[in-house]
């Protein structure tokens, strides 16, 4: 699976979707009322774990957590500051 | 206080109702009345009563009649006033028979009208017949402190104190889940009267008189709310306290001594309560009982609070300690008797309390319920001004600030929780003119919970805004009102009446036939809160300014300087982990839930997964537990009131017996059904 996919599986998960064709990889989650404040936090807890990456304080942001999309460019981008790690290539989706 | 049933034919032709359906609508509802059942019959109307004998112990029976047998009642409740009422009807000319607050009803009907019921000071849900118009006048009281459920089937008007009760009566009704309704709770907590939760059936709204004959209905409010003006205040805070004082020691009184029995308090150990109770406790000569519910869970115990006014007050205390498996174990029959889908598990420490004031002899309980809306008790309200305050200047980085004098977690929590939080208070806040701003945050978390809901119930409620449906049910004068005034009022339109004095309240009394007194509601304490100015309620942020100066000697300093905590109760958390009863597995899985037809299995599959795997040391949000709660108490209420058949209990055996039919008359005394 791919990050977004992986992502986009959590989230239909944790947040039980019940249609999951309702739920576009851009769709802005707080702002449809699928995720609240604590759900976020959720999320973070989430990506922290499953991708070994932090959230700082400052990147817990819309433009960086308000999508499926939007949060597995920001995984990227982590993962890529945070130098050559094992995975490949394959695992960040095109964002 | 009781329960009531009855029907009237709404046209011509059709044959007699057989008895057979009013004992079934009063046997269902023995549970508000154990005491007495009265019924009464005619060629076009029935009457059944189920009582709880408060007042007039001795000849208080009802159904009750006028002196000369044309104008009947069956009632529920209180009319407080009915003292002061009685003495004004004798000078006008009418006679009494009883001692009783119903006969009051009759007679003030006969000389006023519907005018009759703006005159009284009570809780009540009332159904006259006046036999010689063949014309049914319900009415119920200004906040709603009592049920009256309706609902047109076989060319009759059937209506009840409880859906039950009607179910019960005609079991040939379609017994089914109202879209509207589900969407209404699943935002409101409640449905909003008229609305119901089930197809066909509608409630009586507070504040309204209904007149029903074959030859139409009219449906009219004899209350409305009326709020102060912006005017400038007429008098200073300390002087609106004194009068807000005098008023709440009357209602107290009234509350206290307009009863044939003892009334006892309940004691949260919040400042409504223990005011109540401080008040009951300088009415009450001897014996006063208070009662409270304690929590295994010390995250919602109030122990401490509690303890210190029982003992300022020298109260018989009772202390109820409540664990997660009493929730559970109760939680059934919490939802049977509630009628509604609930969010909450709040309702079922206060079945379980209910039961215990029985157990203790007492019928009557005092509460401090009210208070919140009434004098603006709420961190909805403060969080609304703040909310307002920042919409006037959206951009300001200042003003949301505020939010942590409200939250002061928030101050200790790290940034991204703080920015989260200005984004979940900010959202529309340029909207902050708009009526329902404050209650939006509320409303919409709640409402994500239709995600859950099944593809078929979402498509039925696809062009259905429950939102704008009730702003556009205000009243005409709701404009003109202060924010804060319109806030209180869609929070005492919903909250207090859908829930609170529902699900929270009558329900969970009348469950085990104990009647609640609301001193916070009384008619005189309402006008007057009402006209008082926003300042006077909500001082800069300081919440129940007024209130906190009337209880400044009565109860602890600690007490009235305390942070206000909100009633909770263990909720997802009562329901998973060892020991869980196999019914909750069983109202969870693919069957149950396909049968309801309310929820998606999937997504019910996927809430109840993350619910187990929480039982093993997971955090659960506020969200996933509403969910838990929503998804099991509408499996409940659909399993219990919509796919079981409702019984026919053994008849209960009726001591006022009035048929006009077949001529049979059994009256308190004479025995029942005595040939006459």
């Amino acid at each position: 699976m791919t990050v977004q996919q992986r992502i986009r599986a959590f989230i239909l998960e944790n947040f039980y979707v019940s249609d999951p064709a309702e739920l576009a990889d851009d769709a802005l989650l707080v702002t449809s009322g699928l995720v609240d404040s604590t759900g976020v936090l959720e999320i973070i807890a989430f990506v922290e774990e499953e991708f070994g990456i932090r959230v700082r304080d400052d990147e817990t942001t819309p433009d960086n957590l308000e999508s499926i999309e939007r949060i597995a460019s920001f995984v990227a981008r982590k993962r890529q500051a945070n130098g050559p790690t094992s995975f490949t290539s394959g695992d960040v989706s095109a964002a | 206080m009781c329960g009531i049933a009855g029907f009237v034919a709404l046209r011509e032709g059709l044959p007699p109702q057989s008895l057979d359906e009013l004992t079934a609508m009063v046997s269902a509802l023995r549970h508000r009345g154990p005491d007495e059942f009265g019924l009464y019959r005619d060629a076009h109307a029935g009457l059944g009563h189920a009582r709880l004998s408060v007042i007039d112990l001795l000849t208080g029976q009802q159904p009750l009649c006028n002196e000369d047998g044309s104008l009947w009642v069956t009632f529920n409740g209180e009319i407080f006033n009915y003292v002061e009422l009685r003495a004004e009807l004798e000078a006008l000319g009418h006679r009494f028979r009883t001692r009783s607050d119903t006969e009051v009803i009759v007679h003030a009907y006969e000389s006023w009208a519907e005018q009759a019921f703006e005159r009284f000071n009570g809780q009540f849900a009332i159904a006259l017949w006046d036999s010689a118009e063949e014309t049914l006048i319900l009415a119920r009281d200004r906040l709603g402190v009592r049920p009256l459920y309706l609902c047109e089937h076989g060319g009759r008007l059937w209506f009840a104190s409880e859906v039950k009760a009607i179910f019960a009566g005609a079991p040939a009704l379609t017994r089914a889940f109202d879209p509207v309704g589900l969407a209404e709770t699943f935002t409101f907590w409640t449905v909003v009267p008229p609305q119901s939760v089930f197809q066909g059936v509608t409630e009586l709204e507070p504040g309204h008189v209904r007149r029903i004959s074959r030859r139409g209905t009219v449906d009219r409010a004899f209350w409305t709310p009326r709020y102060a003006e912006g005017a400038a205040p007429a008098s200073s805070p300390g002087e609106a306290a004194e009068r807000v004082r005098a008023a709440l020691e009357d209602a107290v009184r009234l509350r206290m001594l307009r009863a044939d029995v003892p009334v006892g308090s309940y004691l949260s150990g919040g400042l409504d309560s223990s005011l109540v109770a401080a008040l009951g406790r300088r009415v009450s000569g001897g014996r006063f009982c208070t009662f409270s519910v304690r929590f295994e869970d010390l995250e919602f115990d109030e122990t401490p609070y509690q303890r210190a006014v029982a003992e300022r007050l020298e109260s018989e205390h009772h202390e109820l300690v409540v664990s997660r498996e009493d929730i559970r174990a109760a939680f059934p029959a919490v939802v049977a008797h509630a009628e509604r889908p609930l969010l909450r598990t709040g309702p079922a420490p206060l079945f379980l309390l209910s039961r215990q004031v029985r157990e203790a002899g007492i019928k009557v309980v005092l509460t401090g319920e009210g208070a919140d809306e009434m004098f603006a008790g709420y961190d909805l309200f403060r969080e609304g001004k703040i909310r307002r305050f920042w919409g006037r200047q959206p951009e300001s980085a200042l003003r949301p600030r505020l939010l942590e004098r409200l939250y002061p977690y928030l101050v200790r929590s790290p940034v991204s929780q703080r920015t989260l939080a200005r984004e979940f208070f900010g959202r529309g806040r340029a909207q902050w003119d708009t009526p329902g701003f404050a209650h939006q945050p509320r409303w919409q978390s709640a409402a994500a919970l239709q995600r859950l809901f099944s593809a078929e119930l979402r498509d039925r409620l696809r062009r259905v805004d429950v939102v704008e449906r009730l702003l556009a049910s205000v009243p005409a004068e709701f404009p003109g009102w202060s924010s804060l005034a319109q806030d209180q009022y869609l929070e005492a339109r919903t909250l207090l009446s859908g829930y609170l004095l529902s699900s929270q309240g009558d329900r969970m009394l009348m469950a085990h036939s104990i009647e609640g007194r609301f001193p916070f509601l009384d008619a005189h304490v309402v006008e007057l809160a009402n006209g008082l100015p926003d300042a006077f309620k909500l001082r800069g942020l300081d919440e129940k300014h007024v209130l906190k100066r009337v209880a400044r000697g009565l109860v602890p300093d600690g007490v009235v300087e305390r942070s206000k905590q909100p009633y909770r109760a263990p909720d997802a958390q009562a329901f998973v982990g060892p020991g869980a009863p196999g019914w909750i597995e069983d109202l969870t899985s693919e069957r149950a839930v396909g049968d309801a037809g309310v929820f998606d299995r999937g997504a019910v599959a996927r809430l109840w997964r993350k619910c187990q795997a929480s039982a093993a040391g997971g955090q659960l949000s506020n969200f996933d537990n509403m969910a838990l709660v929503g998804v099991l108490s509408t499996a409940l209420l659909h399993e219990q009131l919509i796919r079981q058949v409702p019984s026919r209990a053994p008849g209960v055996e009726f001591r006022t017996f009035v048929d006009r039919l077949s001529g049979a008359c059994g009256r308190p005394g004479s025995g029942i059904a005595a040939g006459v």
